[in-house]
């Protein structure tokens, strides 16, 4: 009980000293609650607007960006290993959906059924690139390419209002900066940056995602913008270069591609055109694109790397074997 | 003791971030999770006050701006989270508050924070998202929130409590 008691008073001994220093200066009774510490509000506001300026007019060698690789580094490792912890619970729904052989059978399907249909979406566009082959001999090595296979362990809220990624494999793995990120269903995105053990990446979804792309029918270039929603009503907008050419329904649209492949190796499916809206007043044309890719369950993914690049992990080479 | 309350608050950060970005997109609605760092935040403004809520908000804002998959400009977040723990530290009365007064904080906060986040962000131009949308994921960010407060408040502002024996309100 004294003990207390006196725990007490040592708790109000701060207080005591606060109403002696009032009487010194003279003020009357000033609540202290009413103005608690503006000062210090003030110098944190002050220095997340630092912090934003820095990050906003420095682009991309602001001195942030080692700060967030730095943390990077840091928080990296621990999302890989929740995310490799939790990954036999995220699976648990899925026991009392079917039996575990049925299950096998569902992913093996899955897999032909996805194969089969990124030969069937880009059919056309492999014709028409044949077609065009005579001037094209150069690019032939861009048709093989290795990929490095990844997990996605973390993903952004979307409260951040961006929509990017985590994967489990970064510069060991012999990933860089403006890779193309695929998985067997078409194109996932780009590496922004990497650490030594994870990369984040840009899903095309992101309304900051710009990739060039091609109507596979008629070999019409564009540009597809995100619209930042990766649920089941993600979408991209295709906005053609000629505006006199109109995309028709279900046309597929595949990458066009960049110089080295950096950042996107071209011919890789994006989605298909739902819809076709034209501006009169614009003369524009613009289709709406549903990815192949479901962004919601995003989870094993392969990073496109030049062929031969050291790694960490098996790489999946252009003719199919592991190495 | 403060050496401590600080390494065990930064603790609880990280593990809200984590968690955040890597359980909880198992769950989420078009991609909305629950913030668990502003959770962490407001059980601090409730517990201790704005002094120590806003420093706390700070540091969990330029985490969520720097850990990966984070994209944004840097320091928005952290803007975000400075107003929420002062205001949430503001509404602190001297008395425990009551479990409806910790929910409607909870949700006070969550809408300004979330809310704070995408104004600078219209500001700086960083998504080219319309108004619209931006009040939809605020929105179901609110609910998402409100719903986890039980199960997070509780626990957060009793390890917070237990760190502040002399603490006499």
């Amino acid at each position: 009980m004294g003990l207390d008691k006196l725990g007490h008073r040592t708790a109000r001994l701060g207080r005591f000293r606060g109403r002696r220093e009032r009487r010194w200066s003279g003020a009357g009774r000033l609540d202290e609650r009413s103005r608690p510490s503006r000062s210090l509000l003030v110098a944190l506001v002050l220095a997340s607007l630092t912090l934003i300026t820095l990050d906003y007019h420095g682009g991309d060698d602001s001195p942030v960006e080692s700060a967030r690789r730095g943390v990077g580094e840091v928080f990296g490792p621990v999302e890989t290993g929740t995310a490799t912890a939790i990954r036999p619970f995220t699976a648990v729904p899925d026991w009392f959906r079917s039996r575990g052989d049925l299950n096998d059978d569902v992913a093996r399907l899955e897999a032909e059924n996805s194969r089969l249909r990124s030969q069937a979406a880009t059919a056309d566009y492999d014709r028409n690139r044949l077609q065009e082959y005579d001037g094209l001999t150069a690019a032939a090595d861009d048709l093989g390419y290795a990929l490095v296979p990844a997990r996605v362990v973390a993903l952004g809220p979307a409260q951040s209002f961006s929509d990017a990624v985590t994967i489990d494999a970064g510069s060991r793995a012999g990933i860089r900066p403006d890779m193309t990120v695929i998985n067997n269903d078409g194109l996932v995105g780009r590496v922004l940056r990497v650490t030594s053990t994870t990369a984040t990446v840009l899903l095309v979804v992101d309304t900051d995602s710009v990739v060039g792309g091609r109507v596979g029918e008629s070999m019409e270039v564009g540009f597809l913008h995100g619209r930042g929603v990766v649920g089941d009503a993600g979408r991209l907008d295709l906005e053609l270069v000629d505006e006199s050419e109109v995309p028709a329904k279900h046309d597929t649209v595949v990458t066009w591609g960049s110089e080295d492949g950096a950042p996107y190796v071209a011919g890789v499916p994006v989605g298909r055109v739902t819809s076709v809206y034209s501006s009169v007043r614009e003369s524009t044309q613009r289709a709406v694109i549903d990815p192949y890719v479901d962004f919601g369950s995003l989870d094993l993914v392969g990073v496109v790397v030049p062929s031969g690049t050291h790694s960490d992990r098996a790489v999946i080479e252009a003719d199919g074997s592991m190495r | 003791m403060s050496l401590m309350r600080g390494v065990v608050a930064a603790l609880a950060v990280s593990l809200a971030l984590v968690l955040q970005v890597t359980v909880f997109p198992h769950l989420a609605w078009q991609g909305i999770v629950p913030n668990l760092c502003l959770l962490v935040v407001v059980g601090a403004a409730l517990t201790r006050g704005p002094q120590f809520a806003a420093v706390l908000g700070f540091l969990a804002g330029v985490a969520l701006d720097l850990a990966p998959p984070a994209d944004h400009v840097a320091g928005r977040w952290a803007l975000a989270l400075v107003v929420v723990g002062y205001l949430a530290g503001r509404v602190r009365q001297d008395v425990r508050p009551t479990a409806m007064a910790v929910v409607a904080t909870v949700a006070a906060s969550s809408f300004v924070g979330t809310s704070v986040f995408a104004i600078s962000g219209l500001v700086l131009r960083d998504p080219a998202l319309g108004v619209p949308d931006l009040l939809r994921v605020i929105l179901v960010a609110v609910v998402w929130d409100v719903l986890l407060t039980p199960f997070v408040l509780p626990l957060v502002m009793r390890m917070f409590q237990a760190l502040e024996p002399a603490r006499t309100a």
